[in-house]
């Protein structure tokens, strides 16, 4: 059944590419921030399939500021009236491009080919804008996932924690054995990923619902929010005393050498891992952070309003071919993350993806599949950078966790 | 026609460069105020709304960091780098013989980048890789220097960087000074009996007044706009420990997407340097209409 999906699926791509280069040339100008050496991998796999199918790619890469600089660009480009023809774009960013009114509509692509029943449904809403389908979504990123050196766990009796508590107690353990039990990078985005794993853990996918996403003053100031930065608190003890600054693969370095034994960090940290030719399960474990739910970091792409007929049939056959089968499974293979569709065959993967992709299927059925607040699947950017100024200035503080929650609601209350 | 030609050939030609400096300097300087009075967010909008960005800038902890952090390091860095820099131009005055050797070496911090600064002192402070690691390897296990990890002291070592960059300038400005100063009088000082640092107190600095003030002006915009040091020494951390006003409209801007916030503190910081700058132009001008 799956198979004879796959197949009618990729016969509707190969002749709806037909016909997008019958009528012309299609052509896409595409703004991206892919050029680190895997990524550049996996979006040239886009690229030759583009021109497979008879199209012409004009590539806009961008590098900088984990896309702060191609933002800098995209923006420049809008208010210049010469939008590319698909940028990278992602989140709740998606629905600010659309509020401004620069987002083409790829609806008739998207339900030709079913998007709505093969994305999870929460995925999918944040590719649609006001009932229109806008953005074709790329992959999905875990976040709260905590990695850890098999050997050291094995030497210590440690199991992988499923509670903050067992965390904490497996932590004093490997402290007292002189191992550094969390490897953490200083840097403000680390920060906020270890905290709202910690707020999903601690209070649950409807409290990190309310609280990260809703941004609901009530839960902001609970008492379950005085205890995740009581948490945080304990951590900043678990950390080594050089850990500010630190870039995430040298934390994830750590872990590999055995110098720390855990790391809080999205899947990209499985990239690392596999690099230096770790073996999951083997030399390193995969595990969700404790607690229930799942957190995503979803990559897509929005298709901007253009003029012309080939820029139009560039924008179709993008779309199909960002959804397709093929790219889905090459590009999450090269990339660590998983595919955004469900449908897609994961034998080639490794463990910690089928683990994810389980877990994507089975929280979104719960409802407990929650957007990543760290990496702007949950928030726009003012606000969730106020919220990422608080949890950065009470981990490298000694502010009080009652001090934070209400710096966090005033925060939060200043940046809308 | 010719005739005409002659009269207004200055004012063309300095034209083009006179409206250049209008459009992309006053009229973006107006741009950038009249944004801080609006609501923009991911892109510019014109609707005014009153001080609003400007009232969300004071009620910002990381702003007030920010500012606290500009007037720590902007007065320790002008203050020590022109301590500094004069002590070093005294002693290099002293007609010794490899003068140009030292000048050069001590002047040279200035030919490298911010950037470079900031990646090697981070290197050099950093407890893991530098000096700590170093003293501790000869022996000295209980040496500690961590101030670059330390919230509370990271901002001194911003301030240690940029000093070692800019005090052999500072030396330079002064050297000039020094020996603009008229010979003959320092001789008859010396006839007189004078101690020599008496000269230097009572005479030779009294007449550098002007040098004094160059160096100020210059030392001060360093430190307003100081930016790149941050970014590459400590990149604003630990947590924000070490934003300046400067990174924290970089941070509003470009990766915020919150363009009011970015341009009200941009306005900030002008109205600083214009603090600065505008009684020293008002001094000047009003010298030279005396």
């Amino acid at each position: 059944m799956k198979s004879f999906v796959l197949s009618t699926a990729s016969a509707i791509a190969v002749c709806a590419a037909g016909v997008a280069s019958a009528d012309g040339h299609a052509e896409a100008e595409v703004l991206h921030y892919w050029t680190s050496g895997g990524e550049a991998r996996s979006v040239a796999v886009l690229q030759e399939e583009f021109a497979a199918n008879g199209g012409t790619w004009t590539d806009m890469p961008v590098a900088g500021g984990g896309g702060d600089a191609a933002g800098t660009a995209l923006r420049a480009r809008v208010l210049s009236g010469n939008a590319p023809t698909a940028a990278q774009i992602k989140g709740p960013a998606i629905q600010e491009w659309f509020q401004e009114g620069v987002l083409a509509d790829i609806s008739s692509v998207a339900e030709a080919n079913d998007w709505a029943n093969l994305l999870p449904a929460s995925i999918a809403a944040h590719m649609q804008c006001d009932g229109t389908w806008c953005a074709a979504p790329v992959n999905v990123h875990r976040v709260d996932w905590i990695w850890a050196n098999t050997e050291i766990l094995a030497a210590n009796g440690i199991e992988m924690p499923t509670t903050w508590d067992e965390f904490n107690a497996a932590a004093e353990a490997l402290q007292a054995a002189g191992i550094i039990p969390l490897a953490h990078g200083g840097q403000a985005w680390q920060d906020a990923t270890v905290f709202e794993t910690v707020v999903l853990g601690l209070g649950g996918a409807e409290f990190y619902q309310k609280a990260l996403v809703d941004l609901d003053p009530e839960a902001l100031t609970s008492d379950t929010m005085v205890a995740v930065f009581d948490q945080m608190r304990t951590m900043r003890g678990y950390v080594d005393d050089n850990f500010s600054g630190r870039d995430w693969n040298l934390a994830t370095a750590m872990v590999m050498n055995g110098e720390a034994a855990f790391q809080i960090m999205g899947d990209w940290a499985k990239g690392e891992f596999l690099a230096a030719g770790k073996v999951p399960g083997v030399d390193f474990t995969c595990a969700s952070t404790p607690g229930d739910g799942y957190l995503y970091n979803v990559d897509s792409f929005a298709m901007f309003s253009v003029e012309g007929e080939g820029k139009a049939a560039g924008q179709e056959l993008l779309a199909k071919l960002i959804m397709g089968p093929n790219f889905q499974e090459v590009f999450n293979m090269n990339k660590g993350s998983i595919p955004a569709r469900t449908d897609v065959d994961l034998s080639g993967f490794d463990e910690c993806a089928k683990i994810s992709a389980a877990d994507m299927a089975s929280t979104n059925e719960s409802g407990t599949l929650m957007p990543s607040y760290a990496h702007g699947m949950a928030l726009f950017g003012a606000q969730s950078g106020a919220i990422t100024d608080v949890v950065t200035a009470h981990f490298n503080s000694d502010m009080s966790s009652a001090d934070a929650v209400q710096m966090l609601a005033d925060a939060v209350a200043n940046s809308m | 026609m010719t005739r005409w030609l002659q009269d207004n050939m200055p004012k063309i030609v300095l034209a083009p460069s006179f409206i250049a400096v209008m459009v992309f300097v006053y009229g973006f300087i107006a741009w950038t105020a009249w944004v801080s009075l609006t609501r923009s967010r991911l892109m510019p909008r014109y609707e005014l709304d009153s001080f609003i960005q400007y009232e969300r800038l004071a009620a910002s902890p990381r702003f007030e960091t920010a500012m606290v952090n500009l007037a720590i390091f902007g007065t320790l860095f002008i203050v020590i780098a022109m301590v500094l820099g004069l002590l070093l131009a005294i002693l290099l005055d002293q007609k010794i013989r490899t003068e140009g050797a030292i000048r050069t070496i001590y002047l040279y911090p200035m030919a490298l980048s911010m950037i470079v600064t900031g990646t090697a002192w981070k290197w050099i402070l950093n407890p893991e890789l530098g000096i700590e690691a170093t003293v501790q390897g000869w022996g000295f296990a209980g040496f500690e220097f961590g101030w670059l990890v330390d919230p509370d002291k990271a901002i001194y070592t911003v301030v240690l960087a940029a000093i070692w960059q800019s005090s052999g300038f500072v030396m330079a400005l002064f050297l000039a000074g020094l020996r603009s100063v008229d010979e003959e009088i320092i001789k008859a000082a010396q006839v007189d009996g004078i101690p020599t640092w008496r000269v230097y107190s009572a005479i030779i600095i009294p007449s550098m007044a002007p040098i004094f003030l160059s160096a100020f002006i210059v030392l001060a915009h360093l430190a307003i706009k100081s930016f790149d040091l941050v970014i590459a020494l400590t990149g604003g951390g630990p947590g924000y420990a070490t934003d300046l006003p400067a990174t924290y409209m970089y941070a509003m801007a470009f990766s915020r997407g919150d363009i009011g916030q970015a341009a009200s503190s941009a306005m900030v910081m002008m109205l600083v340097v214009f603090a600065i700058v505008v009684p020293y132009l008002y001094s000047e001008l009003r010298t030279k209409d005396d």
